[in-house]
């Protein structure tokens, strides 16, 4: 019986995807709607681990309502969003973190008055136990933790080139680096999933270049899941494995990015309906 | 060449300058505390010595306000609410129980601690100025509810609660004046050294990332609510501490020694010491208790016009408070130094 384990593993990897039973994650047919306003209609796709899936849609299309779903923001109508199986509907949005989902936000949600360091010790929140009573007197195993958490802290800091000023206030940085430290505090509790809410908005040509290498390396290096929302078309064809686009809350196309690109219903979403 | 040079001896930012200057005047500082903490017993008057171990008992008081307000971003109008339940517990321990005074303060903390997490959880639901109207209508009921006759067997109504001021233990060579400020200043260590453990640790960090984006913090996994109503709980923990501490310095209680006018005054301290700060809160205690003498000293008729002058031009001169202040003092003199020295 073991051996066609050991087969698996060598079996290439669009092989050994269609072999692992559930994707990551599962979204069947989310509903939202804010009073009379459907700002999504019953969405659905799936992404297996490890990949990298770039969800796009002009303004308005619902992309940022669907990862306000996935933080437990917004509750869908009806539709289910499974992570590893489970539904995640039912959890609050503080539980979220911990079963391995991190994300960015889309006009950067830093904590201002804090430093660089000390935003990404947050991020590693779900990590800790310590609570009030054990912080205050300083209690051994908490001197350990913290330690931990700061050597998981560095490593980030490391990873995204922000040692040099790792001690400063993120609000003294430029927007660039700001986005970056975003990044690194959503690593830090070690996500399998990592939500990227339009990260190339608001940088320039040679910083969206560096961004896109890096969500690569984020993927390949530090096996992490990704589901990114983009409007920057070029680097989101040029990264992702399948592109699901959405418009008007409906789902309109999903495939490899040439796939996607080459949809009639896409190019009308983007380019209008002049033809009709 | 003169630009250049300006730049040059700019020097690294704030923070930096903060953190590599730390060790040095930290050190003095914190020996120089010492001593003069350490000699004022025996050479300042009782009566002067009273009075620095209530501007310590308000800068305790003022910490635990700080907790909330500077790190946690609640507001509260009503802290003299807390400070009052714990003079009380005290009161009413030693006067009709006949409990030890040193009973008192854990006694105090934890009623205060549960009375500040209760009220954190309706108060959860209210931001900024609506909480601010919500603590403001604990500290009007407060005074009224302890004289009203259903508590006044315990409370003494109107009349308060007298209590005997305790004597130094061990056959210790100190009047009562004297044992109780070290008895204060001992406490203040403990209350000091864990709010600054506190601030300095992951709850600590969540507290601030909670005051500054409450929708972030959620999502990396901070449980919000919780933890605002946890360090709603030990704020008034730290105020109720202050508040037995209190009972014990003045030996008397009565229901008109924590109205409103309390709550304001820990509020001034607050903001004058400086917002997060935590030694901000010494300065904060010693504001509250002399600055008003000050200006009763200027002029009997006007004092409340001298304070209030006073504070704003407090506020005009250092608009981060004396934390604020002493840190950028500290950061140009560094700079200096290092321009000096090039």
């Amino acid at each position: 019986m073991s051996a066609p384990a050991a087969v698996a593993i060598e079996v290439p990897r669009a092989a050994a995807r269609a072999m692992t039973a559930a994707p990551l994650i599962d979204v069947r047919d989310v509903c939202v709607r804010f009073g009379g306003i459907v700002a999504l209609d019953c969405v659905s796709f799936t992404l297996p681990e490890r990949e990298l899936l770039g969800l796009i849609g002009p303004n308005g299309a619902g992309k940022t309502t669907l990862f306000n779903c996935f933080s437990r923001l917004y509750t869908p109508v009806s539709g289910d969003i499974l992570f590893e199986g489970q539904s995640i509907l039912s959890r609050p949005p503080h539980r979220i973190a911990d079963i391995g989902i991190g994300r960015t936000f889309q006009n950067l949600a830093l904590f201002r008055t804090m430093s660089v360091l000390d935003n990404v010790r947050v991020g590693s929140h779900p990590l800790g136990r310590s609570d009030f009573l054990s912080n205050a007197l300083k209690l051994p195993w908490t001197v350990r933790e913290e330690k931990s958490l700061a050597d998981i802290a560095w490593e980030l800091i490391d990873f995204l080139d922000l040692g040099e000023v790792a001690h400063r206030r993120v609000a003294d940085l430029p927007f660039g680096m700001q986005k970056r430290v975003e990044l690194a505090r959503a690593l830090a509790a070690r996500p399998k999933l990592l939500l990227l809410d339009e990260p190339a908005g608001g940088l320039n040509h040679t910083e969206i270049h560096g961004l896109g290498e890096l969500i690569r390396r984020i993927r390949d290096e530090r096996r992490v899941t990704i589901l990114l929302v983009e409007h920057h078309m070029s680097m989101v064809m040029s990264i992702c494995d399948k592109v699901v686009a959405l418009d008007f809350g409906k789902k309109i196309a999903e495939g490899t990015p040439a796939e996607v690109q080459r949809n009639e219903d896409v190019i009308l979403a983007y380019l209008g309906t002049t033809k009709k | 060449m003169m630009l250049r040079r300006t730049i040059e001896t700019r020097g690294p930012p704030a923070a930096e300058v903060a953190g590599m200057a730390t060790p040095a005047w930290r050190v003095i500082v914190f020996v120089l505390g010492i001593v003069v903490l350490a000699t004022i017993p025996f050479v300042l008057k009782n009566f002067y010595i009273f009075q620095i171990t209530l501007a310590v008992i308000y800068a305790i008081a003022i910490l635990g306000l700080n907790l909330l307000t500077g790190f946690n971003g609640q507001f509260s109008l009503g802290h003299s609410a807390f400070y009052a339940i714990g003079a009380y517990t005290a009161a009413i321990m030693m006067d009709g129980f006949d409990i030890s005074y040193i009973w008192t303060l854990p006694a105090a903390a934890m009623v205060c601690f549960v009375f500040g997490f209760l009220f954190g959880l309706p108060a959860l639901r209210l931001e900024n100025i609506y909480l601010a109207l919500a603590t403001f209508a604990l500290a009007i009921a407060i005074p009224q509810v302890l004289k009203s006759s259903l508590v006044e067997h315990w409370t003494g109504g109107v009349q308060g609660i007298s209590i005997i001021k305790p004597d130094a233990p061990f056959g210790l060579p100190l009047n009562s004046d004297q044992w109780l400020y070290v008895y204060t200043i001992l406490v203040a260590v403990v209350m000091y050294v864990g709010a600054h453990n506190l601030v300095k640790s992951r709850t600590g960090r969540a507290l601030i990332a909670i005051r500054d984006h409450p929708i972030a913090a959620s999502a990396m996994g901070i449980n919000v609510s919780l933890y605002k109503s946890l360090t709603f709980g030990v704020s008034a923990l730290y105020t109720g501490v202050a508040g037995a501490l209190g009972a014990l310095a003045i030996s008397f209680v009565a229901p008109d020694s924590f109205t409103f006018q309390l709550a304001v005054a820990l509020f001034v301290g607050l903001v004058v010491g400086g917002v997060a700060s935590i030694s901000g809160t010494l300065f904060g205690g010693l504001f509250v208790l002399f600055v008003p003498n000050i200006a009763e000293h200027f002029s009997k008729g006007l004092a409340g016009a001298v304070y209030g002058v006073i504070l704003l031009l407090v506020i005009y001169l250092m608009p981060t408070g004396a934390a604020g202040l002493v840190r950028l003092i500290v950061s140009r003199l560094v700079q200096q130094g290092r321009a000096s020295g090039r």
